[in-house]
């Protein structure tokens, strides 16, 4: 098992190394000289060419390349140039407000979807079935601003239950943060919700037609160890996958609600260095996230490995 | 002997994108105890139907007893709610690849029919298990309960299978071609290993297969499946030297012999007709050699041949 682990490990480097690249890349091949953009219009001709040179935009784009590299390897991922602070430690400020929301959006999008999945799969083409298949399918296509805005609005405006935007406050004890968190991580995870309850239902459907289930039957189990020991055991396992993409979804959809909701996170930072031409902020950010993505997916791929007889099996004892 | 199993009138019908089909259609049969029952006939006959139905596990919705009674141990199976499957009787699939669980260790897919009906802790059950195994002829069971099915070969997969379904020490085991997804050696293996049970266990055994030749090895007696209806049923060694039904002739006559090499291989003319719309009188008169105007209008009786049951008009007051 350990091998397979460090095998996944090493395949991991090529992959970096082009996210790395790409992020390199995509920011030279924003039109307009980020020293002209930052400095402002009325820059001196002389200033401008001293912060290209601190930046570094002198020398030839590989050897630019280079040193960037050699700093992000450092974790280095520069500096802000409007809150005048290390990329790298704004970023860890503000993650845990993210991570926080991914993650109850992603438990309200398996305790709500696994289960609705499953249900539609066990009446299959019956009423229940359709009314899962349907809401599944709004959940997919809502738009989560739209809805972030119509959970502010019943929730918060009218009916005055929970807080609409911001943190909340520790202090005030743990309600105050659980109930600032309750809107923005709906409204993010109805789209995976959707997600998960249908490749949930269409999963289950297979598993259900296969010969072992009917094994099980003839074997005369009962019929809840059947679905559960049988089913959805096997069920779930390319679930499992789909779940670890929606993480990274959740990552993307973050800026979203985190806008919408006034939270203070890495979605917000983002939008909010996008709006100022902060291109260090953006940059660095950009491959965190990329980063967080890929060793979201390993972590995936170690798990699948470890339910997976198969895989298991092959790196037993070796 | 006793009569164990008694299969009356049954029929199945199912629904298709193109309509309703029948298979079985109004079957009747016996297994009386420590007996051995082929069944033969092509796919789309009927047969792993009959044994569903036997099972009590027809595919719900498309398929539905709508006719018929399954008596075993005097009990109307189709009745009765406490269905004596994976106890008194047990059954083995044809691909025992896909129908084993293929993330669950062998040793546990076993020992759970104990632990379901037996109430026993896994611990006490594996040891049954292991024993089982030995006896089916599966080596180091202790080592293979901590495996896989993907880590079994085909036949020791079947051998798994089998023991399994014998772990209750059932009445009555079903083999659903149990050698087809064989290779021919490791298939001469099994039935060697379900004569074996015949022999050593007082199970009876229903062994179903496209393969006169297989259930020939085997059975006391043969039911020769046509198009949803049994066409003969006859002792084994009695269907070979003098088969009744046209049909089944012409199955054995298509089994090739090896001292003939050079003529061609022999088949019986036409196809299986559609079950939808199944032809008039005989399903099997637009393909037979012997028909009589009879024969397309009305659907033949059985009638009683000696022991023999054949269902064709040649036979009608022929030994009655």
């Amino acid at each position: 098992m350990a091998k397979y682990i460090l095998k996944r490990f090493v395949q991991v480097i090529p992959t970096l190394f082009f996210v790395i690249l790409t992020v390199f890349l995509i920011m030279k091949l924003i039109p307009g000289d980020p020293a002209m953009v930052l400095l402002g219009p009325q820059a001196r001709a002389e200033d401008i060419v001293r912060f290209r040179q601190q930046l570094g935009l002198d020398k030839p784009i590989l050897v630019q390349f280079v040193i960037y590299l050699k700093r992000v390897l450092t974790g280095d991922l520069g500096r802000s140039l409007i809150y005048r602070q290390d990329v790298l430690t704004l970023i860890l400020e503000r993650l845990p407000t993210t991570v926080t929301l991914s993650l109850s959006a992603l438990f309200i999008a398996l305790v709500i979807g696994i289960p609705l999945g499953i249900v539609a799969a066990m009446k299959h083409n019956s009423f229940v079935d359709l009314l899962v298949t349907i809401l599944a399918l709004i959940g997919i296509s809502i738009p989560i601003f739209w809805f972030g805005m119509i959970l502010i609005i019943v929730f918060s405006l009218k009916l005055g239950w929970l807080p609409a935007v911001g943190l909340g406050d520790i202090s005030k004890g743990l309600w105050d943060v659980v109930s600032h968190f309750i809107l923005p991580s709906l409204a993010l995870g109805i789209l995976s919700t959707g997600t998960i309850a249908r490749f949930t239902r269409s999963s289950m459907l297979e598993v259900l037609n296969q010969d072992y289930i009917r094994t099980a039957y003839a074997k005369g189990l009962k019929k809840t160890l059947i679905l559960y020991r049988h089913a959805l055991k096997n069920a779930l396992i390319p679930v499992i996958t789909v779940i670890g993409l929606q993480l990274g979804n959740l990552l993307a959809g973050a800026v979203l609600t985190e806008t919408v909701f006034a939270l203070p996170g890495l979605g917000k930072l983002m939008v909010d260095g996008i709006f100022r031409r902060d291109y260090m902020l953006v940059q660095g950010e950009v491959l965190f996230t990329a980063i967080v993505y890929i060793f979201v997916n390993l972590m995936v791929d170690i798990i699948y490995a470890f339910i997976n007889p198969k895989i298991r099996q092959l790196y037993r004892s070796v | 002997m006793n009569t164990l199993l008694s299969v009356e009138d049954l029929t199945v019908e199912f629904k298709v994108s193109n309509g309703k089909f029948k298979a079985p259609d109004g079957v009747s049969f016996k297994i009386l105890e420590n007996e051995c029952v082929g069944m033969v006939g092509e796919s789309g006959s009927g047969k792993s139907v009959t044994a569903l139905a036997i099972m009590g596990l027809v595919p719900k919705p498309q398929g539905k007893i709508v006719k018929g009674r399954i008596i075993f141990e005097g009990k109307d199976l189709l009745k009765f709610n406490n269905h004596p499957r994976g106890t008194k009787i047990s059954m083995v699939f044809q691909n025992p690849l896909n129908s084993l669980n293929p993330n669950m260790k062998i040793g546990k897919q076993l020992s759970e029919v104990l632990e379901q009906h037996y109430g026993m802790s896994y611990k006490e059950a594996i040891g049954k298990v292991t024993a089982m195994m030995k006896q089916l002829g599966i080596p180091e069971p202790e080592e293979m309960i901590e495996r896989y099915p993907f880590e079994y070969s085909g036949g020791m997969r079947q051998r798994a299978m089998i023991a399994m379904a014998m772990l209750c020490h059932p009445k009555l085991l079903i083999a659903d071609e149990p050698t087809t997804a064989l290779d021919v050696t490791i298939q001469a293996q099994i039935i060697q290993l379900f004569k074996k049970l015949k022999l050593e266990s007082k199970t009876s055994i229903f062994f179903i297969s496209h393969d006169l030749s297989v259930v020939s090895q085997i059975a006391d007696r043969v039911i020769v499946m046509y198009a949803g209806k049994i066409c003969e049923i006859s002792k084994t060694e009695e269907i070979f030297e003098k088969p009744l039904h046209p049909y089944t002739a012409g199955l054995i006559s298509s089994i090739p012999d090896m001292k003939e090499r050079k003529t061609k291989l022999r088949s019986i003319e036409g196809s299986v007709p559609s079950l939808i719309d199944p032809p008039a009188g005989c399903r099997f008169h637009p393909r037979c050699s012997q028909k009589m105007p009879l024969c397309m209008e009305k659907e033949p009786d059985d009638f009683s041949v000696n022991d023999r049951i054949v269902k064709c008009w040649l036979y009608k007051g022929v030994y009655q």
